[in-house]
């Protein structure tokens, strides 16, 4: 059942951590037990907190291969499970012109004229395998119906060929915006984790980690107003992400320290919209922007 | 109920039984099913299946770390971040912090100890000190939250340890220890935010109290009862009419999230809408070269023509955070429409489609800015359905027309006046459209001055009585 990657809470801490993934104990915790029980990871939260990210930190730690699903309006199973190369299959019957149907028949649904698509290809890895499926909540309702199956017993039903069953489990990570709900039949079968903004001790860790050569005090900074921000009512909080791209961008405009000039200048690396830009220089007492 | 509290023991003994320790498993077993009747008391779907999960879940993780037992539990048990406050209020209750220090019971409630504890207090939220504040928190409660005496009347109260504590005033302690404690160059920019962090660390520490207020309340009463009872729902069910300021500030900041869910739907409901009927003038006349076989269907072609919303509510006091609510939340899907006009009444009725527009901003501003600058009350102050929507057909009529879908949001209590029906027939027969959304239950539809039945007659009424049901209907009533 397992995919037996990691050995304790701890593991998981401490060896995504050297590939510059810091996890919070409750991530930590919960992609260990996605890894003990075998289940899938749905992890939901706001844009920028490293969702995606978490899958590739496992794959890398783990030695595995990544496999990727990219969910968009519109994908469907020949996009995600597999499809028949059609193509191949008319080259076989025209190349074999004096056999009979039934020769033909059972040799053009083979191993040969399948095109596995990421789902099955996960399945069928026998090497150890990351299943991203990312953006889930993107994709159309049916999607939702497919991946029941994949995702609650690990086994892809092709009618010609049969049910074929993992060998070995992919550990498997769902991400979601939350931009439509997804069916709680889908989140039965998930271990649920949301990934929230970090606690401040955290994210300082995270800056300092991802901006090297940023001065620890300035770090400190950052991370408190943007800890600030997201405090405010604001369309668009700033997420981590745009925490480290405003740590960087201080760092090449060569500020040791803040103050209301280069918070000023520099907001709109924060805030994305021109309420909220106006807002928070009020709250924070800046003068005209 | 009862067959899914049957089901839950059973299921877990089975799964978390097997490990080598048994003897510590019986009562986790035991706390798990007490924890996840708790929830599904709460209105969360949690399958035996998931139950099970959980109990996996806690022998892997181990109980050596409370943390990782409240994440592993919330992992299995919960589909939702919606869910996690009501989820932690409960995991406190049946997984409590170690016993609390007894030596508490002693304290006196002298003017000395309180001062005592405020000092230490102060000390703790200035280093922030997440283990101290959980102390204090247990010794302000023994200390300063008992009341009565009798073993039936007594219990803990986080209101009375707050109202004594009052750890909102220790601010600018707080604030002057934290100012000498920093380097002491010139003042750095993030000084300004000094005060709210402090500000979130008190109400951190007051969420503290009432967590153990509850745990000890819960070791008296029973942990089932006050699980079911002491803890607040989520915020999208919380009665529109009850909710206090508190959850509609909390609601406000789900309109944004909200809306963005909505317009997927929409979106969704205008594609399948889009396609699907046949043109049969069109299909026949292309079978002509086909020898009159239909071979290629030809589909009707829909014009991209987004429908009109008018937004007529109620916003006296009884009211006003349900119309508030809704306002907030059609003006953040307003794109989706090709108009959105927004009309607000008590007893005169007023466009607050601009004000509304420029709310957005502030939202937690609106509903005053709505009641100062709109002209919304005659000679008196009570709302009255029949004046208003007479005025309304008088005054905006124009703004209802054949592709508008009126929307009237309220709880049709007229105060004694005159229900004016004819006048909402009339909005009813210039509209495509018409729906009430009344924030009361049907059964209270008609009692004391609720004219509901007879509005009812004449247009759909629904009942909204929370943000979760706002959505629903929103989502399967908004034309496309």
């Amino acid at each position: 059942m397992t995919t037996g990657f990691f050995t304790s809470v701890d593991d998981v801490a401490e060896r995504l951590a050297t590939t510059g993934y810091l996890a919070s104990p409750a991530v930590a915790t919960t992609v260990f037990l996605a890894d003990r029980l075998g289940k899938p990871l749905l992890v939901e939260g706001p844009a920028g907190v490293g969702k995606t990210e978490l899958a590739k930190a496992v794959t890398a730690v783990t030695g595995a291969r990544l496999v990727r699903l990219q969910c968009y309006e519109g994908v469907d199973e020949s996009r995600a499970l597999y499809e028949w190369n059609h193509a191949k299959q008319l080259l076989r019957i025209t190349a074999g012109r004096g056999e009979t149907w039934d020769e033909t028949r059972t040799d053009i649904f083979g191993e040969e004229f399948l095109l596995p698509r990421p789902l099955l290809t996960a399945i069928r890895s026998e090497e150890p395998t990351v299943l991203l499926i990312d953006e889930t909540d993107k994709a159309d309702v049916e999607v939702e119906g497919l991946l029941l199956e994949v995702l609650g017993d690990f086994q892809v039903t092709v009618p010609e060929l049969g049910t074929i069953t993992a060998t070995r489990r992919p550990f498997t990570v769902l991400t979601s915006n939350a931009s439509r709900e997804l069916s709680e039949a889908l989140r039965r079968r998930c271990l649920f984790l949301h990934i929230g903004f970090p606690e401040e001790e955290l994210e300082r860790r995270i800056v300092t980690l991802k901006v090297p050569g940023l001065d620890a005090a300035l770090a400190a900074s950052v991370v408190r107003v943007v800890g600030a921000l997201r405090a405010m009512d604001l369309r668009k909080v700033p997420s981590v992400s745009e925490t480290i791209d405003w740590a960087r961008t201080l760092l090449a405009l060569g500020a040791d320290r803040l103050d209301e000039r280069v918070v000023r200048e520099t907001l709109g690396v924060l805030l994305k919209h021109r309420e909220d830009i106006v807002k928070a220089a009020a709250k924070l007492d800046l003068d005209a922007v | 109920m009862s067959r899914a509290d049957g089901a839950g023991p059973v299921g877990t003994a089975g799964a978390a039984g097997s490990p080598a320790d048994a003897a510590g498993t019986s009562g986790a077993v035991a706390r798990i099913t007490g924890l996840v009747a708790a929830l599904r008391a709460h209105g969360f779907g949690i399958g035996t299946g998931e139950t099970v999960d959980a109990g996996l879940a806690l022998e892997a993780v181990g109980f050596a770390d409370r943390e990782r037992v409240r994440e592993a539990l919330a992992a299995t048990l919960l589909h939702g971040e919606g869910q996690r406050t009501v989820f932690d209020q409960v995991f406190d209750l049946y997984f409590p912090l170690g016993a609390a220090p007894e030596s508490a019971e002693a304290y006196e409630n002298t003017a000395t100890d309180l001062a005592a504890l405020r000092d230490r207090l102060a000390e703790a939220l200035t280093a922030g000190d997440g283990a101290a504040l959980d102390r204090l928190a247990a010794e302000a409660v023994g200390g300063f939250g008992g009341y009565g005496s009798g073993p039936e009347s007594d219990g803990w109260s986080s209101y009375q340890t707050l109202s004594r504590l009052r750890p909102e005033t220790l601010l600018a302690r707080v604030r002057d220890r934290l100012r000498a404690a920093a380097t002491a160059e010139d003042p750095e920019f993030t000084e300004r935010l000094l005060d709210d962090e402090i500000r979130r660390r008190i109400e951190a520490f007051r969420e503290r109290v009432r967590t153990e207020a509850r745990r000890r309340v819960a070791e008296r009463q029973g942990r089932d009862r006050v699980a079911r009872r002491a803890v607040a729902g989520t915020a999208d069910g919380v009665d529109f009419l009850l909710a206090g300021r508190a959850q509609l500030d909390e609601l406000r900041r789900t309109v944004r999230p909200l809306a963005r869910k909505l317009a997927t739907r929409l979106a969704a409901r205008r594609r399948r809408a889009a396609r699907g009927e046949i043109d049969l003038r069109r299909t026949l006349r292309g079978s002509l070269s086909t020898g009159g076989v239909p071979v290629r269907p030809v589909l009707r072609r829909r014009r991209p023509r987004r429908p009109e919303l008018v937004l007529l509510c109620d916003v006296s006091g009884s009211v006003a955070g349900f119309a508030q609510f809704t306002m907030l939340l059609v003006q953040a899907l307003h794109d989706q429409f090709s108009r959105v006009r927004v009309f607000a009444f008590v007893n005169r009725v007023d466009e607050v489609t601009g004000l509304i527009a420029r709310g957005a901003a502030d939202p937690a501003g609106l509903g005053d800015r709505i009641l100062a600058e709109a002209e919304l009350t005659g000679w008196h102050g009570q709302s009255d359905y029949g004046t208003a929507l007479g005025e309304f057909a008088e005054r905006y009529a124009e703004a209802v027309g054949p592709r508008t879908v009126v929307f009237v949001l309220g709880d049709a209590r007229t105060n004694g006046a005159d229900p004016n029906l004819s006048a909402l027939r009339l909005i009813a027969d210039r509209a495509r459209r018409v729906h009430w959304l009344n924030p009361e239950q049907p059964s209270l539809w008609g009692t004391g001055d609720s004219v509901a039945p007879a509005y009812a007659d004449l247009v759909e009424m629904r009942p909204c009585r929370n943000a979760r049901q706002l959505g629903a209907l929103i989502g399967r009533l908004l034309p496309v």
